[in-house]
């Protein structure tokens, strides 16, 4: 399957079952359109096709061309995976990440939140030390031979259970040793707690940090004020700005990562916000929300959405020329040492590898189905009981989404988010079609920009 | 090539041969809680 596009000046052909991107004149890019539902096509078919537009001489020479790109795998490819890959998620079910809700609780009010404002339909919690220490332990003795375990500690907002992530992190290093595993803790956190003391520990012991930040004052305090109303901004944002240069000092990953909804569509401006506040590591995700909710992102806004990517990838081209470039979490593509295609096209691991542990210690999916009881897997102490909700998730993969069949974007986002097709269809192997739309556009970009560096 | 530039040297189905480990990042444990984006995360191999 091929895929081509222009855009910014740039003639792009992406072969998608190798992964091949190519950079093209505008004579291959014409030839390749003419032969990609038929790439038999004989050249004298081609030089007919285009007589009087480009010369048979200028034909030949692409031909020559496009026919090397083939016999080296690069073009008119095929999926050859599927069966390896149906193969590999048939495999004994592993555990490698968590999702610990070590608060299920937050001192702020997000309007957007999935959570509830930490509650989760359920009560306010802060997980126990020793909940967590049987969470740590499930999912030690769950994970096979995988060495990498992942453990974020998310919430609410879990700096108002400081304590627990501090001597859970101290317990995880002493299982390092005695299991040959290694635990890469991560925070996401809202900042409003976060001080010098937390900052250091988060430097010492955290492989990422992910701090909530939506972009401009104004935009942000809309969106997410305290639970008396007054926004966050200006309380958290120097906060954000010191530890973010702490960890770039030490050479240590964080995000800033936002939200962006209906009512901040000009979203470009919050991500060059951000690189303008000093911050290089930058996330900004379309809000996902019931389709009623005011700020709930609508068909009709896809059009303004993909200009502010356009915009936003230009402008980055400029920065990284002038020395002031910033990464933007939606366009970074590896193409050289990216992810293998079992990881492309296998899901996300919801469900089966990674799970989400509520401060009790139950067990579901992940943090978006924390709550809907129709999704309790069971819990840390005596194990999954919903086996049959493992296989589902397990089955869960890109061939089983028709819409991904045809789709050039689905080895970047393997298949979408359960969780969203769940919320818009009721079942977890469709997709969410807004969300596909957006991902394909940002694919696009990124592929841009790679080719405008490239230069 | 005169007019034709590549821009990548892995192929997916190199990552095939080779792939599979399970010791890369979860998705969701990155920076999106709110998307699945897996093309951008890196191969544990060449970390």
């Amino acid at each position: 399957m091929v895929h081509q596009y222009r855009n910014n000046g740039y003639n792009i052909v992406l072969d998608v079952d190798s992964g091949s991107v190519h950079v093209v004149d505008d004579l291959v890019y014409d030839v390749i359109g003419f032969l990609k539902d038929d790439p038999s096509k004989t050249c004298e078919e081609v030089m007919a096709r285009f007589a009087g537009q480009y010369t048979r001489a200028e034909v030949s020479e692409a031909m020559e061309e496009i026919r090397t790109l083939e016999q080296n795998h690069q073009l008119f490819s095929r999926d050859i995976y599927r069966d390896a890959v149906l193969d590999f998620r048939n495999h004994p079910t592993v555990v490698k990440a968590f999702c610990l809700h070590v608060a299920h609780d937050c001192n702020l009010a997000c309007r957007y939140c999935f959570a509830q404002e930490g509650e989760y339909n359920g009560e306010r919690a802060l997980m126990s030390y020793e909940t967590g220490k049987a969470a740590l332990d499930y999912l030690v003795s769950h994970s096979g031979n995988r060495r990498n375990l992942e453990v974020d500690f998310f919430g609410g907002e879990p700096l108002m259970n400081f304590e627990v992530v501090r001597k859970l992190t101290a317990y995880g290093r002493e299982l390092e040793k005695t299991h040959d595993k290694h635990f890469r803790f991560t925070l996401t956190t809202n900042g409003v707690l976060l001080d010098d003391e937390i900052m250091d520990f988060c430097n010492r012991e955290m492989d990422n940090v992910v701090l909530s930040l939506d972009g401009r004052k104004e935009i942000h305090d809309r969106m997410r004020p305290s639970r008396n109303g007054k926004g966050s901004y200006d309380l958290i944002v120097p906060k954000f700005q010191k530890f973010a240069k702490q960890r770039k000092e030490l050479g240590k990953q964080y995000y800033v990562r936002g939200t962006f909804t209906h009512f901040n569509l000009d979203f470009a401006s919050d991500v060059l916000h951000f690189a303008d506040l000093g911050f290089d590591q930058i996330s900004i995700e379309p809000v996902v929300a019931p389709a009623d909710a005011p700020y709930a992102i609508r068909p009709e806004d896809l059009g303004i959405i993909k200009e502010q990517y356009d915009l936003l990838a230009q402008e980055m081209i400029r920065r990284e020329k002038e020395g002031r470039g910033f990464t933007f979490f939606h366009f970074m593509i590896d193409l050289t040492g990216g992810p293998c295609v079992y990881k492309r096209l296998s899901g996300c691991g919801s469900g089966t590898e990674y799970l989400a542990v509520t401060p009790w210690g139950d067990l579901y999916p992940c943090h978006q189905f924390v709550g809907n009881e129709e999704f309790l897997l069971g819990n840390v102490t005596q194990g999954v009981k919903r086996t049959d909700l493992v296989s589902t998730f397990k089955s869960c993969n890109v061939y089983a989404r028709s819409e991904c069949r045809d789709c050039f974007a689905r080895y970047y986002c393997s298949g979408g988010c359960a969780a969203n097709s769940w919320n818009f269809h009721g079942r977890i192997d469709s997709v969410y079609e807004i969300g596909c739309e957006l991902e394909r556009k940002r694919v696009e970009s990124a592929l841009m920009i790679k080719a405008a560096l490239a230069d | 090539m005169k007019h034709i530039k590549t821009l990548n040297t892995r192929s997916l189905q190199e990552s095939m041969k080779k792939g599979g480990c399970g010791e890369c990042q979860t998705s969701c444990q990155s920076a999106c809680k709110t998307s699945c984006t897996v093309g951008n995360q890196t191969c544990e191999k060449s970390r």
